[in-house]
């Protein structure tokens, strides 16, 4: 084989391997909690046997394709017609079994580990209800409910505070991955599923949505914010508080809001303590506290939310919203409205 | 030599020599011949392969770079639709059908398949169920618009295919499209099956029957307990969107899990489906380039037999993140492991025949060679993903974009344009020209390699399937732009290959019966074989009929148990 070809194979191999190890915000193989570690494991397990396997069989076929091949100074006669040997072919069926068992028992270890071990007392609950093309967020205990970034407490091995995941779905078939967290679950309409995770560092966990969900399917990002228990339980407080509904010194707030209100921006998103109750679109309440609008992709500026509640569709194409047709006086009043929600 | 019957064939001229163009054309329109309904798939199939390649293309220039504006986010999701619909119904099936109808009753010694009438018209609903998906394009709202074509996936998961998420016809045009191209894959089986039941030649026991008609035998049960089900799935589909029923109408209390079920109690044995032919194709070529008779055939045909059985009782490995719980979940990982075993086997198998041998690197040999060890890859992923943790990651991740194309095109596709430049002077009477043929398994090869071994990796970092952008900073960027380069060079080798195909017809050298020196009973006749196959229908004492003839000193029916 020419060496140009082994020079390559080795470099896209390491090209390769050296990504595939990268600090990336959602390498499956750099697991931040439980769930994700076990699953590495595992696949660390699998790996190493199958490349073993790949060698062994890969490498005697390349020998027997060099050490095989029709020479020029063969003779002309056959080579010798070998039919079969019982004992080669139960050799070779009987090795394969013994590693189906072995990754088997190790497999289903892992699946037991993840999916039928009781729910601690200390655990959180959140329930995540997909959207076409957004997520919801509902915090049973305190009330809370906010959309696209998740925020949930540390867990310290020591004493772990899981958080349960109750899902399901709105619409569509959406799916739940946030690759450093754990393996993603399905959310399916009609059904309740459920996942935890248990973030070991404080931080920003990306992921997306990963079953196919319909046009905008592509921008349905995910956001998880591991925080300190005293950070989590500050940002409990805030959300928890209705929206502000006073604007003294801002005009063009208080202005916005009465144009919010007056327009059919109520019928889909809720503003708690006011007349907007919707349930189609994302909660609003709190919409400044928030990195991102449109479920990830976009920066929470004023500029960028007033190109978005302008035409949703040029930012997002797909997005279920609407373009509410608002003149540039009632946009510009009511992003200083929605900039004011903390 | 003396001449034995089954050498000899009825040596009549060309049947359409010296007539009307137009004649000609009716002729084909009409024509209940096994052989010439075996090329019509073939060359439906290998527009449809061009077509669905070109969707492929566009979708990968699209993710070649983040935030690209390539094409909108609607037209991607009509491309990925059309691309696996139109590559396994209209490509994948069709081409794999159409060899079989050529080669099935030319290797038992049969004059035709058991019902050509059968035959001519499931070829028909099925080159009609084509033009109909393909419809859907001009069928809706304009050409650029892109019409109303499908934008529901490949595997179409309620309820996104309901009327209340999937308004006008574009689902219409993908449900009747695979419903018809069941019916026409349903007849096919029936009549592949009933002919290798029903009509081998003298002295043909099954256990003497070459290993290509075994594996179509059982890949024909399998579209039975395949396809069926689907078809069904398809029939309460459109129930549901015109007459008001509920299977799977999540806003009416319908289960999307039921058509996952449904769907894939067809979607996994179709992978067996589709790969048994490939395996059937290395079964007959790998031998003849090694100069060995096949070793191990009971075993192979017990390992193919328990595929096809295990086969279907895999189907819910693709629902490892639907929450079925650690029972179910359990059950589906050791079936599929365990379908692991007889895959092995093959391979094993194939690797002792080659032992040994004196190795021809002619170009069949050399995709052959591809496809073994890109098989053994795809095997090795696969078995990773039968680990249910470890694919509750990488589902739906590229990964397995990556795990599954190297089995249908690495194994599958590898195989078949095998097969093509195997069989082509059987079918032509022309040899192919050896030197395209290499460029076009280099070209092949190397944008193979270049697509699927970095696909895996964007899998591993998480970027999901079926997007149709991305942000930059995942680390997916300079992967995806790799990925993009390999999908040209595979283009641009299937376009060797076609031209090859053409270009040979005209100007290759003559085949002659026996071009490869083989053993089966197709190489005994002319090429190409007359209407009727065979003069006086053959007689065998043994699985290499060709090889009693030339070896006489040595037959293999001494050997055989």
């Amino acid at each position: 084989m020419p060496a140009w070809i082994l020079r390559g194979a080795a470099f896209s191999l390491s090209l390769v391997a050296g990504t595939a190890f990268a600090q990336t915000p959602t390498n499956v193989f750099d697991p931040a909690g439980t769930p994700a570690r076990s699953t590495f494991g595992l696949s660390m397990l699998v790996l190493s046997i199958t490349l073993v396997i790949f060698l062994i069989v890969a490498g005697l076929l390349l020998y027997a394709l060099i050490r095989f091949r029709h020479r020029p100074t063969d003779s002309n006669r056959e080579p010798a017609q070998i039919y079969g040997s019982n004992q080669i072919e139960l050799s070779w069926t009987v090795i394969p079994i013994l590693i189906v068992v072995t990754l088997f028992l190790t497999t289903t270890r892992v699946i037991l580990g993840t999916q039928a071990i009781p729910k601690p007392a200390s655990a959180m609950d959140v329930t995540v209800i997909g959207h076409q093309f957004w997520w919801e967020y509902r915090y049973p205990k305190s009330g809370v409910v906010t959309a696209n970034e998740l925020h949930v407490p540390i867990s310290d091995p020591a004493s772990p505070t899981p958080t349960y995941l109750t899902m399901s779905s709105a619409d569509v078939s959406h799916s739940f991955w946030v690759p450093r967290l754990a393996g993603k679950m399905d959310l399916i309409p009609n059904r309740v599923n459920t996942m935890w995770i248990d973030p070991e560092a404080t931080g920003l966990y990306l992921g997306q949505c990963a079953q196919y969900c319909g046009t905008q399917h592509a921008k349905m990002l995910l956001r998880v914010y591991a925080q300190s228990p005293q950070e989590f339980a500050a940002w409990i407080e805030q959300q928890n508080k209705p929206a502000q509904q006073e604007f003294p010194g801002n005009p063009a707030a208080t202005e916005g809001q009465a144009v919010f209100m007056k327009n059919a921006c109520i019928n889909c998103h809720t503003v708690k303590g006011t007349v907007a109750t919707g349930r189609f679109g994302p909660d609003l309440t709190h919409l400044a506290s928030r990195d991102t609008i449109a479920s990830g992709p976009i920066q929470n500026t004023p500029e960028n939310l007033k190109k978005w509640v302008e035409d949703p569709n040029t930012m997002k194409p797909g997005s279920l919203m609407p373009a509410m047709h608002l003149n540039d006086h009632d946009l510009d009043v009511i992003t200083a409205y929605l900039s004011q929600l903390h | 030599m003396t001449t034995t019957p089954v050498l000899e064939a009825i040596d009549e001229t060309q049947e359409t020599q010296g007539k009307q163009p137009l004649n000609v054309i009716y002729e084909w329109l009409t024509t209940v011949d096994h052989k010439k309904i075996g090329l019509m798939y073939i060359v439906y199939a290998l527009i449809f392969l061009v077509i669905g390649g070109f969707e492929a293309i566009l979708m990968r220039i699209q993710l070649a770079i983040p935030n690209n504006h390539f094409v909108s986010p609607q037209v991607f999701n009509q491309l990925f639709t059309m691309h696996g619909t139109t590559m396994v119904f209209f490509m994948g099936m069709p081409i794999l059908f159409g060899m079989g109808n050529y080669l099935v009753p030319l290797m038992i010694g049969a004059r035709d398949m058991a019902f050509p009438r059968l035959n001519a018209f499931s070829f028909w609903i099925s080159a009609f169920a084509g033009l109909l998906l393909y419809f859907s394009y001009i069928g809706g709202s304009g050409l650029y618009a892109a019409g109303s074509a499908p934008d529901v996936g490949w595997f179409a998961y309620a309820p996104l295919t309901s009327k209340v998420f999937s308004p006008g016809h574009s689902t219409d045009y993908w449900t009747l499209a695979v419903f018809l191209s069941g019916i026409g894959s349903i007849g096919t089986a029936l009549n592949i099956v009933t002919t290798i039941l029903c009509m081998r030649c003298k002295g043909m026991k099954m256990s003497r029957m070459p290993l290509l008609p075994w594996l179509y035998l059982v890949m024909s049960c399998l579209v039975f307990v395949a396809v069926s089900p689907l078809t069904a799935a398809q029939v309460m589909l459109t129930l549901d969107r015109y007459l008001g029923a509920h299977f799977f109408d999540t806003q009416a209390g319908g289960s999307a899990i039921l058509w996952m079920h449904f769907f894939w109690i067809f979607g996994h044995p179709e992978v067996y489906v589709l790969v048994l032919p490939a395996f059937a194709f290395a079964n007959e070529i790998i031998p003849v380039f090694s100069r060995k008779a096949m070793f191990g055939y009971p075993a192979m045909v017990a390992a193919s037999v328990s595929i096809g059985f295990i086969s279907l009782s895999v189907w819910a490995h693709h629902m490892f993140t639907a929450g079925l719980g650690p029972a179910g979940n359990t059950f589906f990982v050791f079936a599929t492991m365990v379908i692991s075993v007889p895959t092995g086997i093959k391979i094993f198998n194939w690797l002792a025949t080659i032992w040994g041998g004196k190795i021809i690197f002619a170009v069949p040999m050399m995709f052959m060679i591809g496809f073994l060890f890109q098989f053994l890859i795809a095997g090795l992923t696969g078995i990773m993903l039968s680990a249910a943790p470890f694919d509750w990651q990488l589902s739906a991740s590229y990964f397995v974009v990556a795990h599954f194309h190297y089995v249908l095109v690495g194994a599958i596709v590898f195989s078949l344009f095998s097969a093509f430049y195997y069989w082509y002077p059987k079918v032509t009477g022309k040899m192919m020209s050896e030197t395209l043929g290499k460029w076009h398994f280099w070209l092949f090869l190397i944008g193979f390699h270049l697509t699927f071994d970095f696909m895996h990796v964007p899998g591993i970092l998480g970027m999901p399937r079926r997007i149709y952008t991305y942000e930059a900073g995942r680390g997916w960027d300079t992967l995806n732009f790799i990925i993009g380069i390999g999908a040209i060079f595979q283009a641009a080798g299937t376009l060797v290959l076609v031209y090859n195909m053409i270009h040979s017809y005209y100007k290759g050298k003559d085949a002659g019966h026996d071009p490869w020196d083989a053993w089966t009973l197709e190489w005994s006749v002319p090429s190409p074989p007359p209407s009727y196959n065979f003069a006086i229908e053959p007689t065998v004492n043994s699985r290499r009929p060709l090889w009693d003839i030339k070896h006489p000193e040595d037959p293999d029916s001494d050997y055989e148990s």
